[in-house]
């Protein structure tokens, strides 16, 4: 895992649920073919709706035209964050997407556990409300061992809190590839 | 050291004499159950970890209920269906219940409770964010993702954080216009959509207690939009009467002690209590049916495992019989047993599905259908520019089917007389 992401942002509201981060008539894909599964990278967030996609003028989508890669890879979330459904098609989709990390000021608890143990993403936490500090496109830099996050386009740097315990689950990978290493499973 | 009911249930399970919040534990998984939309990623993520010669735990523990995306031509939501089967086939799973069989069941949180499986004292994980629902019968169930549930398919164990737990009693009798989705719909107002993230939603009471089964699982059902880890009602001589007669599995009942230690307490004084609406976009978008009266509507939406049980229906019929609807209105039973009960359930003779053909609805099959929109060919799916008035659980945008829909929450009573105006109508107008 990279220890510093550098990318571009895409700024969300609260209570960005599951239904908008992959809506559910997507959810018929398989999530292990390897071709087949871009078509999740393609939906990715397509259930938000435009005027709020991609703040704060809204109206950008996240994915453009036939891609299942986005340009931007960093997600910076209100409160609430992957609120919703249990579904793991969520981080999934932003994983495909090219999605390396989400910052946000909280997390629905289904939605933090899978982007853990499913090593799809770093569900970071801010202290305080960056989704109207940070614009959609702005450059980003994070450090992830320092929880650093800075904002190359405006100059400012924010403190994130510490992933804790979890950083080494993503780090090995998913959380069985974590209890293999720490001799929990054979 | 006083406990929570929540707390008790999870030191049992965890073989630990108590657990405090915020601690983070090991379980022993009492129930596995998954559907047809993360029933197949979770086993490939299964067979891939484990290897070809991957064993299942404990077999006769995992429950498989496909009820999602059933009644579509859509090839690859048939697919995963197929996938299902074959697993079950391959695998012997007796707990399996097939699409097209006699053993069909719908939607999988009322289909745990018809067949069994809700246990006293016990602990329940699924791949549904609604699992919480099984928390009426006094037991801790919460829902996962596919990566979990595949760790649990192997190894019977998963880690959990010890929730707090924020209590709400219920005190005197319920009137006859409200029903529990009002009394969620109102706590979910009062405690918002992450009020209650990593917590404990525990409802007590004696306005509880008078509560049927089904309508104790509207509640903890929408205890996920508070965010809640789980929702959990004690079981008293309701639940195990409604237990015994579906299973011989042995129940444990555990009480929260007096003195347990409460994040908060909530008190609410049913006598008092007013019909309710979610309005779009959020669940806890709150208002009063009177404030939001007139609202024209294009449709109206009866089922789901919030709102498509027996107790639902029998509400609904009770405002619809002998009168038409005024707009599209659809009737989605919760399980198949749900659905015969509509032609055994009877109002002066007559029986439900009866009053409500008579009243021009469309019945559909089981299934979870409309509620999270699904294929294109969903029955009741919302399309582009609908107002819906539903007894569902969520109105985020598009989660019936178009992002350019809005929806209204609602219980069956307030849905039913909706339905018979085409405006939003206060269900204390026809009582």
């Amino acid at each position: 895992m990279e220890k510093v992401i550098l990318g571009k942002a895409y700024v969300l509201g609260n209570n960005i649920d599951t239904d908008q981060i992959i809506p559910a008539e997507h959810l018929v894909y398989s999530l292990s073919d390897p071709e087949e599964s871009k078509k999740y990278g393609h939906f990715a967030l397509t259930g938000v709706p435009l005027p709020q996609a991609g703040l704060p003028e809204g109206g950008k989508p996240f994915i453009s035209g036939e891609n299942y890669l986005s340009e931007y890879n960093i997600i910076i979330g209100g409160s609430n964050f992957g609120c919703g459904s249990s579904r793991e098609h969520a981080p999934f989709a932003l994983q495909v997407a090219g999605v390396k990390a989400v910052i946000a000021e909280s997390y629905a608890r289904i939605f933090y556990r899978n982007c853990v143990d499913g090593g799809f993403l770093l569900p970071f936490e801010s202290p305080i409300v960056l989704n109207n500090q940070i614009k959609t496109g702005d450059e980003l830099e994070l450090d992830v061992n320092a929880d650093i996050l800075k904002n190359i386009t405006t100059g400012k740097t924010y403190n994130l809190r510490s992933l804790g315990d979890i950083l080494p689950i993503i780090e090995a990978g998913d959380i069985f590839k974590y209890a293999r290493q720490s001799g929990m499973i054979a | 050291m006083a406990m929570t009911i929540t707390e008790k249930i999870l030191s049992k399970s965890s073989g630990r004499k108590r657990v405090d919040p915020g601690e983070n534990i090991w379980l022993n998984v009492d129930v596995l159950m998954t559907h047809d939309v993360c029933g197949p990623p979770t086993i490939a993520i299964w067979k891939r970890e484990f290897g070809k010669d991957a064993k299942i735990w404990d077999k006769n523990k995992l429950v498989i209920f496909p009820d999602h995306y059933i009644f579509t031509k859509n090839p690859q939501a048939n697919r995963n269906v197929d996938i299902l089967r074959q697993f079950a086939k391959e695998y012997n799973i007796d707990n399996y219940y097939d699409v097209g069989t006699e053993r069909y069941k719908g939607v999988c949180h009322i289909a745990l409770a018809e067949e069994g499986y809700n246990v006293p004292g016990t602990v329940l994980f699924g791949t549904d964010s609604h699992t919480c629902t099984s928390g009426a019968f006094g037991m801790f169930s919460t829902g996962v993702g596919n990566t979990d549930a595949a760790f649990i398919l192997g190894t019977g164990k998963i880690w959990e954080k010890v929730p707090e737990s924020l209590k709400f009693t219920f005190d005197g009798e319920l009137p006859p216009y409200i029903t529990a989705k009002d009394l969620i719909l109102q706590v979910l107002g009062d405690i918002t959509t992450d009020g209650g993230t990593y917590c404990s939603l525990e409802f007590d009471g004696e306005g509880v207690f008078s509560l049927s089964i089904d309508e104790r699982m509207t509640l903890t059902n929408m205890a996920i939009e508070g965010g809640a880890m789980n929702g959990i009602i004690a079981a008293d001589a309701v639940t195990e009467a409604y237990v015994k007669e579906r299973t011989n599995k042995p129940y444990e009942i555990f009480h929260s002690d007096n003195d347990a230690k409460y994040k908060k307490k909530f008190h609410y004084d049913l006598t008092k209590m007013e019909p309710h609406v979610a309005k779009p976009h959020s669940p806890d978008n709150l208002d009063t049916v009177r404030n939001v009266q007139g609202t024209k509507l294009t449709k109206c939406y009866i089922g789901s495992c919030t709102g498509g049980k027996l107790s639902d229906y029998l509400a609904a019929a009770k405002i619809i019989f002998g009168n038409k609807v005024k707009v599209p209105t659809f009737i989605v039973p919760a399980s198949t047993q749900v659905g015969r009960q509509l032609e055994t359930e009877t109002i002066s003779g007559v029986s439900l599905r009866q009053i409500f053909e008579n009243a021009g609805c469309t019945i559909a099959q089981s299934s979870c259908a409309a509620c999270l929109g699904g294929p294109a060919d969903t029955i009741g799916r919302a399309q582009d520019g609908e107002v819906i008035i539903s007894t569902t659980n969520r109105n985020f945008p598009g989660r019936m089917g178009s992002k350019k829909s809005a929806v209204y929450l609602a219980s069956p009573l307030t849905v039913a007389a909706s339905s018979l105006t085409g405006v939003i109508t206060d269900p204390r107008d026809y009582l």
